[in-house]
């Protein structure tokens, strides 16, 4: 079932590449992701019957963290792969997406998939280097899909940052794969995380501190932590919306879970808690300054990519405090902010294409022309910034509440960002959904299943979560400790 | 005794390559740029076959023959097919402060190696030593992406960091598992072709390769 959860998208990318062009196209790529959504639920079920599994000389390891983050991979990446059909359809009837742009679009789309999921799966931490530089070589591409100068200017500046970020990422493996050496011996096996967890607390402390410091600019840069963040409005405002969609809702959520494995090892071998600390730091920074931008944005695209800024530090922030509770809502944040910020998108994205803008200012009064569309931005918008009963509040509120009790001097910070992310996003969404109208209907229906599913669901994780994805929140935050 | 050599010839190889990287960070030419990158690329494949002889590791040698393949071959003939077609082969880059980048370089250096210190001393390497100029490498290419502006030479910079990478690699760990030198190896070849394909795009978007022209995107 492991090997199927990967060979689908690689296959599906294969096919895709050379029939890509077609306009069956859009129908083979929901095919394959649909394919890959019911193998990770079949590996799901597989791995809550019998527990944690490898395979392949434990290159691969499924546990009670990755499993859920692989399930909502595998089914973001198929609701963005609904959503993109229409969305590519009014696309390339606005002549701006060539055949053979099709093409690289839907075989890229898929190979993202693949090098997301094994990200995820493998236990290999040299692997999981590969995986997530390979996940930025195909989303480079396609943010650039549109050529123009804007987005070639942002696919440019990505891989360039995201390139000298992961470097650093790379050394502070191979740091890592020095201390293991020591323990564990060169026979093999010095990179598995499985085998690095066992020995962890007979690490070289002063190795592996330098090791996370460089993991932690290289992996974080890949969150979008501030300062390193530069390349995430960007791509986000310039490449097609699908893409935007997918890189906040499945690639900032696997580079923090990156960064979480590398923290579970650092705390292990430290007994410190410097890694929490960087993690909280670094976090808070990133929450304030995003919120503050947040204020000075035109662009709609951007605003909510700087919102995924926001909510990547306050996930960091979380996990950095550490403790079951703030791990729980590190989860459950991650969860949510995937689903809602990915249905954001979708409804963004159906917005813009009809206003034939991205400019805030330009696009007035949805509502009038097309309901559903405006009524799932504002929901979207009013969940994402927390309001009750969705489960970015449930989420945020565990976080404030644990960080009242641990870490005091953080809260009116917080607090601080979260009102000021409010007042900005809300004055900007507000005029756009109601007042007079500017924009005009398109010929093909909007793709709006998949943005009501997103929120039905983020309504639902803030009402009631159900026992067996509690208990897995529970077991992958004791995992995570600190 | 022999081994004793061998540990000398690697702390040599290892000068050579900082000071490859001393001589790119100053060097103006594109041509030169690639030439100089060659050449590090050949350093290198010496260095890693030099600690697979001494410690008996025979994965090194075939690590030895990607980086041949890759680094002194493929890549180098890439930048020489994309310079020619897009004729700037005898491009000059003039706004560079070159006695102001040598001293932030030695800078750089002198950080690097307190930085490896500690470290250099844990390790169980044969040339545990030049753990601290694979640092300085990295760091010294680091600079040199922020300081052009250029497409090819950010290009250039990009690829001798992971040189320094994969020496600090060698040096410290007698290298990665091989899978896992395979998907970086990969990652790196496949990064290269679509920067080439980029800068075909930028250039016919822009006029130019002067990233400094990509600067719509700013916060206002």
């Amino acid at each position: 079932m492991l090997y199927l959860v990967l060979a689908i998208p690689l296959l599906g990318s294969v096919v895709l590449a050379f029939t890509g062009q077609h306009d069956g196209a859009r129908e083979i790529n929901v095919a394959f992701s649909l394919g890959t959504f019911l193998a990770t639920c079949a590996l799901t079920a597989e791995v809550i019957s019998g527990g944690p599994l490898f395979a392949w000389n434990r290159e691969f390891y499924i546990d009670p963290l990755n499993v859920f983050l692989l399930t909502l991979t595998a089914f973001v990446g198929l609701t963005t792969a609904i959503f993109s059909r229409p969305y590519m359809r009014v696309e390339r009837d606005h002549g701006k997406m060539t055949p053979n742009r099709m093409r690289l679009y839907h075989s890229m789309y898929q190979l993202f998939n693949f090098t997301m999921l094994i990200a995820l799966m493998t236990n290999n931490l040299g692997i999981l280097w590969v995986a997530m530089e390979a996940a930025t070589l195909t989303t480079v591409v396609l943010v650039s899909v549109y050529r123009t100068p804007a987005s070639l200017e942002a696919a440019w500046k990505y891989f360039i940052l995201c390139g000298v970020g992961i470097a650093q990422a790379l050394f502070g493996t191979v740091l890592l794969y020095m201390a293991a050496e020591k323990v564990i011996g060169t026979e093999g096996g010095a990179l598995l995380w499985t085998n690095l967890d066992a020995v962890k607390a007979q690490l070289d402390p002063g190795i592996i501190t330098l090791a996370f410091a460089f993991l932690f600019i290289g992996y974080g840069t890949k969150v979008g932590l501030v300062p390193m963040h530069n390349w995430l409005p960007d791509a986000h405002a310039e490449g097609p919306t699908p893409v935007s969609a997918v890189l906040s809702g499945l690639l900032l959520n696997v580079a923090v879970y990156a960064l979480l494995r590398c923290k579970v090892l650092t705390d292990g071998a430290l007994q410190n808690p410097l890694a929490g600390q960087l993690m909280m730091g670094f976090g808070l920074l990133s929450v304030l300054v995003a919120a503050f931008f947040l204020s000075r944005q035109k662009d709609v695209k951007r605003m909510f990519a700087y919102s995924s800024i926001e909510h990547m530090g306050l996930i960091t922030f979380a996990f950095g405090m550490g403790g079951p509770i703030a791990n729980y809502a590190g989860l459950l944040h991650m969860s949510v902010h995937s689903l809602i910020k990915s249905g954001i998108f979708f409804a963004v994205g159906h917005a813009t294409q009809k206003a034939g803008t991205q400019v805030m200012e330009d696009i007035r009064g949805l509502i009038k022309v097309s309901p559903t569309v405006g009524w799932g931005m504002m929901l979207g918008s009013l969940a994402i910034l927390g309001m009750p009963p969705f489960g970015v509040f449930a989420s945020e509120f565990l976080i404030l509440t644990t960080a009242m009790r641990e870490q005091p001097w953080a809260t009116p910070f917080l607090l601080l960002a979260l009102g000021v992310a409010f007042a900005s996003v809300f004055s900007r969404v507000q005029p756009m959904v109601f007042g007079e109208t500017s924009v005009k209907p398109l010929r093909h229906p909007p793709a709006l299943i998949p943005v009501f599913v997103h929120l039905g669901l983020g309504l639902m994780l803030g009402l009631y979560i159900p026992p067996y994805l509690d208990a897995w929140y529970r077991h992958a935050a004791r995992m995570i400790g600190g | 005794m022999m081994s004793e050599l061998v540990g000398q010839l690697i702390n040599l190889l290892a000068a050579i390559l900082l000071m490859l990287s001393f001589a790119m960070i100053s060097q103006r030419r594109i041509l030169s740029l690639i030439h100089l990158f060659t050449a590090q690329g050949a350093i290198l494949v010496a260095a890693t076959l030099l600690v697979g002889y001494a410690t008996h590791q025979p994965h090194l040698y075939v690590s030895a023959g990607i980086t041949l393949v890759l680094k002194v071959i493929l890549i180098p003939l890439l930048l020489h097919r994309v310079i020619n077609r897009l004729d700037v082969r005898w491009d000059v880059e003039t706004l560079i402060n070159i006695p102001m980048t040598m001293i932030i370089g030695i800078a750089l250096v002198i950080f690097a190696f307190n930085l490896a210190l500690p470290i250099s001393k844990l390790s169980v390497s044969i040339a545990r030593g030049t753990l601290g100029i694979a640092l300085a490498c990295v760091l010294l290419s680091f600079m040199m992406m922020i300081t052009r502006s250029k497409a090819v030479p950010q290009v250039i910079g990009f690829l001798s960091m992971e040189n320094g990478l994969f020496f600090a690699a060698t040096s410290a760990t007698y290298g990665m598992p091989m899978v896992v030198e395979l998907g970086i190896a990969l990652d790196v070849l496949v990064g290269i072709l679509i920067l080439g394909v980029f800068m075909f795009h930028i250039r016919e978007e822009f006029d130019s390769l002067d990233i400094s022209h990509l600067e719509k995107l700013r916060e206002d």
